[in-house]
């Protein structure tokens, strides 16, 4: 429209005057925002700063990598061995369910895996990489790095894990590894903060655990840059970790490998030891388990029957299994009888089958009796009757003493786990602990290693390297690398006459016409050994039975049988090798634990293989047959993977 | 402002129309853009592509888009300000029928080749509409309930169109804009003192009307206000963005962390860093000095659209400038307030320095009906 010129003055000043006051407006707003930008980026610029710091540098710990568990020649008992994985990130995969289905079908995966996997995702922030599958195969990690446009968020990595090459040979020896829990946590003062790395995992039973502090080494730590799903875009600085030191045993891969598989089919434990040092050459419990199966998390299946087994896989009978020493226990009272000065040995006592004590009629073995018998033929064929005289003469307390003496009854310092100190009974014990006062017939089943004595088959052996050098041996589980000689041993000052007769008793045992274990006896030149049997009884055959006609140990169901023992060392003229074995419900020493023993013996001899000329001619043909098969079932030498440190 | 008025021997025509053009205005929005330019190179990790490159091409078809739009006579613009409107209008309502969807909004219309985004063609035709509106109205009815009305219908229309689509943002520059025309046209104070009043009733609505039927905002939109009011409420979630924008700003300092060097940006922390967030990458990189200093870029832009409103007497022109700048201050201090936390998350850009093609279109259009409008002032008589 046509405007007036005092119109358009009108206008224009009006507009100015707005346009004026829009103008000083916007001065305000953006003054206000000139003082905010101010107060942000230079009164605060440093808290902010810090911020963005915290955003972008993650700290991160290098699991250290765990020392091996070697054994005396530098094979891996416990190794470690890279491992394919497959994790996932719940903000990279978007719709969980469908790629976890997708796995599925390229890698086996159980409904559990898929379930444990979905709840540690819900559970971890979603950029935290959750550990679906472990321990691929190289072609199931290569189908699934192929199939990885179909499969977002999910990751092939490389991890390492325990491995334990020989399986369950060592098992109760090395023991296994397992995650961390909340109670080691507990356990623990200043937890080691690599502890909390998710799935970490420490020693949880044998050299494992006890040597935890060696094995485990120092974590590492890594400054990486992470952008803001928490991918790692570089690393900032690193700082290395100290890798485990490795821990070499005493054990022999090869020997503990033959004892084990000699057990087989038993509920049974041998021991070897090296004489002159106590080296344990081979501590074997069998059956024995698996303890991969406990690094990848044993199923409840699997766990159960190890649990419900008659025979016990789980226990390292070696160690922790107490065992009623039997006849071979009369070595402690013959030398109890000597030390006590009651005999000399020579003399002899006359053995009707029995010796009635006090009201009560205690049996020899030997329903006949042995007639007279000396120290070393009441060894040699176990007559029961001179123990019984010898124990009522010199008393428990002599017996208690010298028992300590070849160390019996003592709880030895190795690094595996429940080491059991037997039992040596003392009058002050059974007053403790049965509430009654020691009588004389509790010495009389002493003096044959019956009623309360209680020994492991790792004493038994202590007792016979002990016999053997007249030397205070002590077991040893772990060489110090650096101290490769023999540790220094205390005398253990029995007199010399006395041993004489006592290895006089246990050479007759295996090499004499009358011995318990003449069977089992060695002809090879230099391998010959001397060795004692027992047989402890668990239950007696009750009347009832005896009625019934049950009158063998056979006829018996397995667990009501008798232990068979067997302790032996060789050579006879310049010991090196101390066996003991226990077969648990085995019957009778002589014929269920001395073969073994003998066995096991010249295994040690022979570095892993009895030679067939160590036997008696006409069991040869037997034993090769025996030999071979068991050969089958060895490990072959390229099995044994050497470390190369 | 018809042709009758046009005075050929004031208005300069052909070629001396280039002289007679707001250079430094041309030139203080180069510089601006500029500034787009660095920091897109920068949040690429150095490189021309995928953003600094398109943003120049488009900058520069812009630049010469503003020209062709500031040598044509205003009393053009001013004769077709109806029809763009009207067309504009139609253009909505074709969103709101025909419209495509893209980001949780319908705001793109499809014709064969070409990607209409009618929302931003309204932020100019909205302004052209009301300066024609009050350029025609009598001076004395300008505060007249009736014209009032009228001016609030003209505004309103494509305010609630873009509404719909959703898109806030633009809806608020929209009605900026239109708010600046009127308040300039010299419309009483006290329909101003009432709006505000009414604005702060609305506000509370729209607050209560939260998780009722008749709610009147997107749950995500509720979220933005919520996070806006206390962004340390849910660090990972709906405050996110506001969260590790003030990190990234605060973290600049005096200086900046230097060309390159933000961390903020550079590792993904920072949402839309390319777009609605840019100035937070400016100030962590350029610190105060940058940041500033764009702001100050920008005030001096506005001083010179209102330096060409007070030296005109041609009302529809002054009116178009006033429009353009309302538009364009609310533009860059939404998005500053926005990532400073000063207010809440809405998707408005940072205008001719954020990647994004149509906006930038329409801005320099805008400042093209500036430049018309400066150069066919009618001047002061002497």
């Amino acid at each position: 429209m046509k405007r007036t010129d005092r119109e358009k003055e009108l206008s224009r000043r009006t507009i100015s005057r707005r346009a004026l006051v829009f103008g000083t407006m916007q001065l305000g707003l953006a003054s206000g925002m000139l003082w905010r930008l101010r107060d942000m980026q230079l009164n605060q610029s440093e808290q902010f700063r810090l911020l963005a710091e915290e955003n972008r540098i993650n700290l991160r710990l290098l699991p250290p990598i765990r020392g091996l568990i070697l054994d005396r020649n530098g094979v891996i008992l416990a190794g470690n061995e890279q491992n394919y994985r497959v994790v996932i990130k719940r903000d990279d995969a978007g719709d969980i369910d469908l790629v976890l289905s997708r796995l599925a079908q390229l890698i086996p995966l159980t409904e559990e895996d898929i379930e444990r996997a979905r709840r540690d995702m819900l559970r971890n922030r979603p950029f935290v990489p959750v550990t679906v599958a472990e321990r691929l195969s190289w072609e199931e990690i290569s189908r699934v790095a192929a199939n990885a446009p179909a499969l977002p968020g999910v990751t092939p990595e490389m991890g390492m894990s325990r491995h334990y090459p020989l399986r369950a040979d060592t098992a109760h020896v090395v023991g296994y590894v397992g995650p961390v829990s909340e109670r080691d946590l507990e356990a623990l003062d200043s937890p080691d903060p690599v502890l909390f790395i998710p799935r970490f995992q420490i020693g949880k039973s044998g050299v494992e655990r006890m040597q935890e502090d060696r094995l485990r080494g120092r974590a590492g730590s890594q400054r990486v840059e992470v952008n803001s799903v928490g991918r790692v875009m570089r690393e900032l600085d690193r700082v290395e970790g100290t890798p485990g030191s490795n821990v070499h045993l005493t054990i022999d891969a090869r020997l503990q490998n033959f004892a084990l598989e000699r057990l087989k089919g038993q509920s049974a434990a041998a021991v070897v030891m090296d004489v002159s040092n106590g080296d344990i050459l081979a501590l074997a419990s069998g059956p024995s388990f698996d303890p991969n199966l406990f690094v990848r998390g044993i199923s409840s299946r699997d766990f159960n029957e190890l649990l419900n087994n008659d025979y016990r896989p789980l226990v390292n009978k070696t160690v922790q299994g107490m065992y009623p020493p039997g006849s071979t226990f009369k070595m402690v009272t013959a030398l109890a009888a000597l030390d006590a000065g009651v005999t000399d040995g020579r003399e002899t006592v006359f053995c009707p089958g029995h010796m009635d004590i006090s009201g009560h009629r205690f049996h020899c073995w030997r329903r006949g009796g042995h007639g007279r018998v000396g120290m070393v033929s009441a060894l040699s064929e176990s007559c029961d009757v001179y123990f019984y005289e010898m124990s009522q003469r010199c008393g428990i307390d002599k017996i208690n003493e010298m028992s300590t003496r070849l160390g019996l009854g003592i709880r030895y310092d190795l690094p595996i786990t429940s080491v059991a100190a037997g039992l040596n009974p003392t009058r002050d014990w059974k007053q403790a602990n049965r509430g009654a006062a020691w009588r004389v017939g509790d010495t009389v089943n002493a003096s044959i290693g019956q009623g309360f004595v209680l020994t492991t088959p790792l004493q038994l052996a202590v007792m016979t390297a002990r016999l053997a050098t007249n030397k205070a041996v002590l077991p040893r589980l772990v060489r110090d690398p650096l101290d490769r000689g023999n540790q220094e041993l205390a005398q253990l000052d029995l007199r010399p006459e006395w041993l004489r007769l006592i290895r006089q008793g246990m050479n007759q045992t295996v090499n004499d016409r009358r011995g318990t274990a003449y069977s089992s006896r060695v002809v090879a030149d230099g391998q010959v050994m001397a060795g004692k049997t027992g047989t402890s009884q668990v239950f007696s055959i009750s009347r009832a039975e005896r009625e019934s006609g049950i009158r063998r140990q056979e006829q018996l169901p397995w667990n009501r049988r008798n232990h068979a023992l067997f302790v032996n060392y060789a050579p006879l003229d310049n010991p090196r090798i101390a066996v003991s074995v226990v077969v648990e419900h085995g019957g009778g020493g002589s014929s269920a634990a001395a073969p073994i023993g003998r066995d096991i013996m010249l295994a040690a001899l022979n570095e892993g293989m009895p030679p067939l000329s160590a036997y008696p001619a006409p069991q040869r043909n037997r034993i090769q047959f025996e030999l071979d098969e068991m050969r089958e079932r060895l490990h072959r030498p390229e099995d044994l993977r050497l470390s190369r440190a | 402002m018809s042709y009758l008025e046009y005075n050929t021997r004031q208005m300069p025509a052909g070629l001396r129309k280039v002289l007679y053009l707001n250079w430094p205005l041309v030139a203080l929005l180069i510089m601006v853009a500029c500034y787009g330019f660095v920091m897109l190179y920068s949040i690429a990790g150095g490189s021309l592509t995928p953003w600094a490159e398109p943003q120049m091409k488009r900058f520069g078809i812009g630049l010469v888009l503003m020209f062709v739009v500031a040598f044509t006579p205003l009393w053009f613009w001013r004769s077709i300000a109806g029809l763009a409107y009207i067309i504009t209008l139609l253009l909505l309502l074709g969103v709101e029928f025909f419209g495509t969807v893209g980001m949780g909004a319908k705001r793109w219309l499809v014709i064969g080749p070409l990607r209409l985004q009618p929302s931003e063609l309204a932020k100019i035709t909205t302004i052209m509409a009301l300066a024609v509106y009050y350029d025609w109205l009598d001076l004395k009815k300008v505060s007249h309930p009736l014209a009032v009305i009228g001016a609030t219908l003209i505004a309103l229309v494509p305010v609630l169109l873009v509404l719909r689509q959703p898109d806030l943002g633009t809806a608020m520059l929209i009605a900026a804009g239109g708010g600046v025309v009127v308040f300039a046209a010299g419309v009483h104070w006290g329909y101003f003192a009432a709006l505000i009043g009414s604005a702060i009733a609305v506000v509370t609505a729209v607050l209560q009307s939260r998780g009722t039927e008749w709610q009147l905002l997107k749950d995500y939109q509720y979220r933005r206000i919520d996070a806006f009011l206390d962004p340390t409420l849910d660090p990972l979630g709906a405050g996110y963005h506001i969260n590790q924008s003030m990190i990234a700003l605060g973290s600049g300092g005096w200086s900046g962390r230097g060309f390159m060097e933000g961390t903020q940006a550079r590792l993904n922390f920072l949402p839309e860093k390319h777009t609605d967030f840019i100035f937070t990458t400016l100030a962590e990189e350029f610190g105060f000095v940058g940041a500033s200093s764009l702001l100050l870029l920008y005030l001096m832009i506005c001083a010179l659209c209102l330096l060409t409103v007070l030296r005109t007497t041609n009302r529809f022109g002054a009116l178009l400038v006033m429009g353009v700048v309302g538009n364009f201050f609310l533009y860059f201090a939404v998005n500053m307030a926005m990532v400073m936390g000063l207010a809440p998350v809405v998707g408005v850009p940072l205008p001719m320095v954020s990647y994004g093609g149509s906006a930038m279109m329409v801005l320099l259009i805008g400042f093209g009906l500036v430049q018309s409008a400066h150069i066919h002032r009618a001047r002061l008589p002497s």
